[in-house]
Parts: structure tokens; sequence; C-alpha cells
């Protein structure tokens, strides 16, 4: 009798992404698979490049803050906050001590706001839209309160070399603590629904894991890190701004669980925690923030601009975002209004390598919950490549505006026919 | 665990680094009330003695490497090889900053990733970015430029292989009529609309 060979099926390969219903921002992901198991992985980043350090090093630095802050509609404060530490540093310009309050303050209410649109990122991954609808409905409260203070609710443009350009009256101080009292009972909501729940944590334990071993090789930053174990935060690494004056320890999964695993359920962890963390860095530091200083340590910008522009060296200036540690290489060179080197070190940038090792061994379907878990920041585009039968055409800004209006006209014309 | 002053560390990749030493210097910067300060030890060195002083920073405390930056500063490429050491300790972290400067003929560094594999991401962005060949690198491919860029462009090159001006796509300018308009973008004002501006 002759037996049939039954051939093992192959593995095969597929793309997901770069333009994904589950993703926020493009990436492309190429995936072996065997079944519905990831043997290997890789990315590929770079379709939102927008070449921000080659416009930067064009440009004098007074406009770079305002350019550095457009680098991420999320973390408004933070480029502009690690581009002005390192220009002062050159400078050696001293903000004054209450400017670095004020600094930390609206630093740690951005945190608030990204982890929150974090949670309900994730919890839309897992399916969970309750979560998210709360998790967005929640979050209005501290953009209203950025809005309220510094006139935006993204892109608060309060920052500038040597200081900020909005002070916190004693009356902003008593809107602050209103919304702080909310999340103080919102928090308690937040870690029943995405700590305790059952659904959550059979999703997300030891989904994408990253040992502590891979995690100290990879280098990633911020909560990744953190939820992998490593302790590294550069709020208490590094002095700087008021967070050396404060009495504050990196958060790791194992203060709420009793251990570390490294999965997105720890990821999860480190972030909800850090909400509290948050509230009480805001509420120290409007308690012992200082009476007296100026904003801005040179208010003249045709001064500051003079004492810019006859710097001489180099310097990092840094600050830990909610995704982890942003760094900012600058060299000035004195008689030269733009900066001859710019290297702009975002947190994702460090995060991206975790992707593979997560990814690998976990099913198909777990793909946006582990790509989300490390929040990744992919930017915003400023061109598109189609792809319409064998040919490639990319598409500029002029073109998608004329495209656009091209189709508001027909519509128009459509409408006004029918 | 024995933390060293910014001047030992300077010291210990002086020694490290051998020949291949040529500066080094220590620097502070306070913040805040209590006025502490984070600490930065700056070492130039030349290409051969990178890797054994980052060696000698791993066998003290194994370095995060955050970022490799860059200077374009005309005859020379300098390569700045930042990395953390001390971090988790609250307040005693030190950035170790290591520059390599090398000629525009002979664009070689030796890649770290087997030392340090978070590197990576890094070193393939020095090579599409700056042009630099990184030697054992274990995966040269591109990684942010799109795989139509043209070859030979270095986008943060400040010299002849930069960014060509017929590349500049001058975004701000939209074509509409009645706007400025830029010289290398071809776009054609928009034909006037036929009924009514689109709100």
């Amino acid at each position: 009798m002759k037996t049939l060979e039954v051939k093992k099926p192959s593995g095969y390969t597929s793309q997901f992404g770069p333009a994904h219903p589950a993703f926020k921002e493009p990436v492309m992901f190429t995936l072996e698979l065997e079944g519905e198991r990831i043997l290997k992985a890789d990315f590929a980043p770079g379709q939102a490049h927008r070449g921000i350090e080659w416009m930067g090093m064009r440009r004098n630095c007074l406009q770079v803050v305002f350019l550095a802050e457009r680098i991420c509609g999320l973390c408004g404060i933070t480029h502009a906050l690690s581009f002005c530490r390192a220009v002062e540093q050159i400078a050696q310009i001293q903000p004054s001590n209450r400017a670095h309050y004020i600094r930390t303050i609206i630093a740690e209410l951005e945190r608030i706001h990204s982890h929150l649109l974090w949670a309900g990122v994730e919890a839309h991954q897992l399916g969970f839209d309750s979560a998210f609808y709360l998790a967005l409905k929640v979050r209005e409260n501290v953009l209203d309160l950025l809005e309220a203070l510094t006139g935006s609710r993204v892109h608060y443009s309060v920052i500038q070399i040597g200081g900020v350009r909005r002070d916190i009256t004693p009356e902003q101080c008593a809107d602050i603590e209103k919304s702080l009292q909310f999340y103080d009972e919102t928090y308690e909501k937040l870690v029943s629904i995405f700590l305790e729940d059952t659904s959550i944590k059979m999703r997300c334990r030891d989904t994408g894991v990253l040992t502590p071993e891979l995690a100290l090789k990879l280098c990633p930053v911020g909560p990744t890190a953190r939820a992998s174990g490593i302790r590294k935060d550069v709020r208490v690494d590094h002095p700087y701004a008021a967070y050396a004056d404060l009495d504050i320890h990196p958060i790791l999964p194992d203060e709420y669980t009793g251990e570390i695993r490294g999965d997105v359920y720890d990821r999860i962890v480190v972030r909800i925690l850090e909400l509290k963390q948050s509230i009480g860095i805001i509420r120290e530091c409007i308690a012992k923030m200082p009476e007296e200083g100026d904003l801005l340590a040179i208010p003249k910008l045709g001064v500051l601009l003079a004492k810019l522009k006859a710097a001489d060296g180099e310097a990092v200036g840094r600050h830990e975002a909610p995704r982890g540690e942003v760094m900012h290489y600058v060299r000035l060179t004195a008689g030269e209004e733009a900066p001859t080197a710019w290297k702009v070190k975002a947190s994702s940038y460090s995060n991206y390598m975790a992707w593979i090792p997560m990814l690998e061994g976990d099913q198909i379907a777990d793909i946006p919950v582990i790509v989300a878990s490390i929040d990744p920041c992919i930017s915003c585009t400023d061109r598109v490549a189609m792809v319409r039968g064998d040919h490639t055409e990319l598409l500029t800004k002029d073109d998608l505006h004329r495209l656009s209006v091209e189709r508001m006209r027909r519509i128009q014309a459509e409408l006004s026919a029918g | 665990m024995n933390i060293l002053t910014p001047q030992e560390l300077a010291d210990v990749m002086k020694e490290a680094a051998g020949d291949g030493f040529q500066s080094a210097r220590c620097t502070e910067w306070a913040e805040g009330v209590k006025g502490l300060t984070s600490k930065q030890v700056w070492v130039n060195l030349s290409r051969e003695s990178l890797r054994p002083a980052i060696q000698r920073l791993i066998d003290i405390h194994y370095p995060h490497v955050a970022v490799i930056a860059f200077a374009d500063t005309g005859e020379q490429v300098d390569l700045i090889y930042h990395l953390y050491i001390y971090y988790g300790i609250p307040h005693e972290e030190v950035l170790i900053t290591l520059t390599v400067s090398l000629d525009k003929t002979d664009l070689k560094i030796p890649t770290i990733t087997d030392l340090i594999p978070g590197a990576l991401t890094s070193e393939r962005e020095k090579q599409e970015m700056l042009g630099i060949e990184v030697v054992g690198i274990p995966d040269g491919r591109r990684l942010f430029l799109p795989e139509d860029f043209p070859e030979g462009v270095y986008p943060w090159r400040k010299d002849e292989s930069g960014i060509p001006s017929d590349m500049i796509k001058e975004l701000w300018a939209t074509g509409r009529e009645g706007l400025p308009t830029c010289a290398t973008c071809e776009a054609p004002p928009l034909a006037p609309a036929s009924q009514g501006e689109p709100s």
C-alpha cells in the first residue's frame, strides 16, 4: 500500500502595514509566519520621515525651539525642553528656579494626558472600546487645564531658551488642584479597569515579553525599559528642572504585582502607576514653587539671539518624556546662527528594537496589542507614496491639497446639480 | 558598587584608549533649588580606540547607548557616541561622550553592535544619512530613507553629497493663486473655481 506523504506546511511571509487600521501611524512590519505564530519579525520605519534635523540646521536657535515642538503632537513640551536645555548649557544661561518648577508642572501634565491617551489606544487594540471611551473622556480634563494654563491643547509654546513664556498664577494653581482631585478619583476607576479586569489580564499576561537581559542590551527607554525591570528614569538618574528637589523613584511593575515579567500587562501597570506619581509630583511642585524669579533669563529676543550667536560648544539636553528619554545633541559655533549639528533622539527611536523579541513567538492577533504597548510615536507624514497598478507615485502636500480641493468642488457640483 | 568620579572615568578612558586618546574634559550643570549637578565626560579618541573604550565601560557598568550623534565639520565627520553609565542610582548617572573624527576620504568605523546590540538603529541611520561605512554591521539595510531615495545622497552632509536643491519640496508653497511660490516647485496654480470657494 502506498502511504500518502503529508507535506508539512512551510512558513510564509506576510506584511503588516505600513497603513493598517490597528496602527495610528505608519510603520511596516514584515513577518515570517507559521500558521498564526510569528517566527521572525522585521520592521521598516521612515514612512513619515520629515527631515526635521535638516531643517533645524538651517534655522536659528529661537526658530528651532518651535520647530522642535512640532516633532510630536503629544510630546509638545518634551522636544522644546530638551533642545532648550542643551542650548542653555552651551550659552551658560540659567533659568530661574520658578521657571524650572513651571517646566516641571507642564511636563507632568503632559505625561498625564499622554498616558491616558495611550491607555485608551491600548484598550481599543484589546477590543475594549468602553475603556477607550472612558480614557479619552477623562483625558479632556487635563487638556482643558493645559489650554487654560498655556492657551493651547497641544504645542503649548511655553518653553523658551532661558525659561518659560507663561507664569502660573495662584488662581491657576487652584484650577490645577481641582483637576488633580478629579484624577485622584478617576485613578481608582482606571486601576480597577486596567489592572484588575480579568480579560485584560488574561490577554496581556505573558504577551509580548521583553526579558530583563534583552532590555539591557537593546537599550529601550521609559516605561518599556522599566516594565522589564531596568531602573532607568531620567527624572531620577539625572538631576534637572525641579525633579532633583523631589523625592521620586523609578516605577517598576513589582510595586503592584510583586514580580517583573516584562510583558504587556507590566507595561500597563507602569503607566497607570505613573499617573499617580505625576499627580504627586505636580502637587509637590506647586507647594514648593519659589515665589520669586524671572520667567525668562533674557527676555529680549534680540539680546538672546546675539548671545546664542556668540556661543560656542556642544551639549546634551534630556528629558523623560511620557514614552521615555528624549535627548537632543546640539553643537553651536561662534558666529553662526544655526546649530552646526543637531541630533534628536526621540524615545521611540530607542524602543523600536524591542519590538522584534516581543513579537517573535507571539500570535498574529496580538500584533496590535504588542506594537501599541511600547506607545510608539511615529509622527505625522509629509508625503504619501501611492501604489496604483504596477507603478508608484509620490504625492506631495501640493498634490494632496489639489486633490482635496478638486474633490470638494466635485461634491459641490454634484450637490447643486442633484 | 564603587562609583567613579567623572575625573576618574576620564582617566580610565584615557588608559583604555591608549595611543588613540586625544583629549578629555568633564562638565557639570546644575538645575533646581538643591543645585544637584548632572555629570558629563567628553572624550575625543581615534577610530581604533573606540571599541576598547566601550569594552572598558562595559566592565565598569553596562552602558545604555542613547544615540550616535554627528557633526559635519567640513573636511571631517564627527561621530559622537552618547553612553550612560550608573543609571538606576539616583542622581549619579554619568554621560560619557566618545567623539571620533573621521576624514571624509576614509569614512569607516567598526561596529559596536556585538558589544551593545541596541546601537544597531543608530549605526544603520549613520550609514544612510551620512555615508559612513560601519564595518561588520550585522544588518546594513536602510532604515528611515525610502527605497527609491537616490544612492550617494546623504541628507546630513553639508558638502556636495548633501541634499541637492532640486530635492527640496518647499511645502509651504501651495501653488494657489495670490500666494508666494517657490523657485523649485513647479505646481501650476489651480484653475479658478466654477462655483464658489470650498469652505
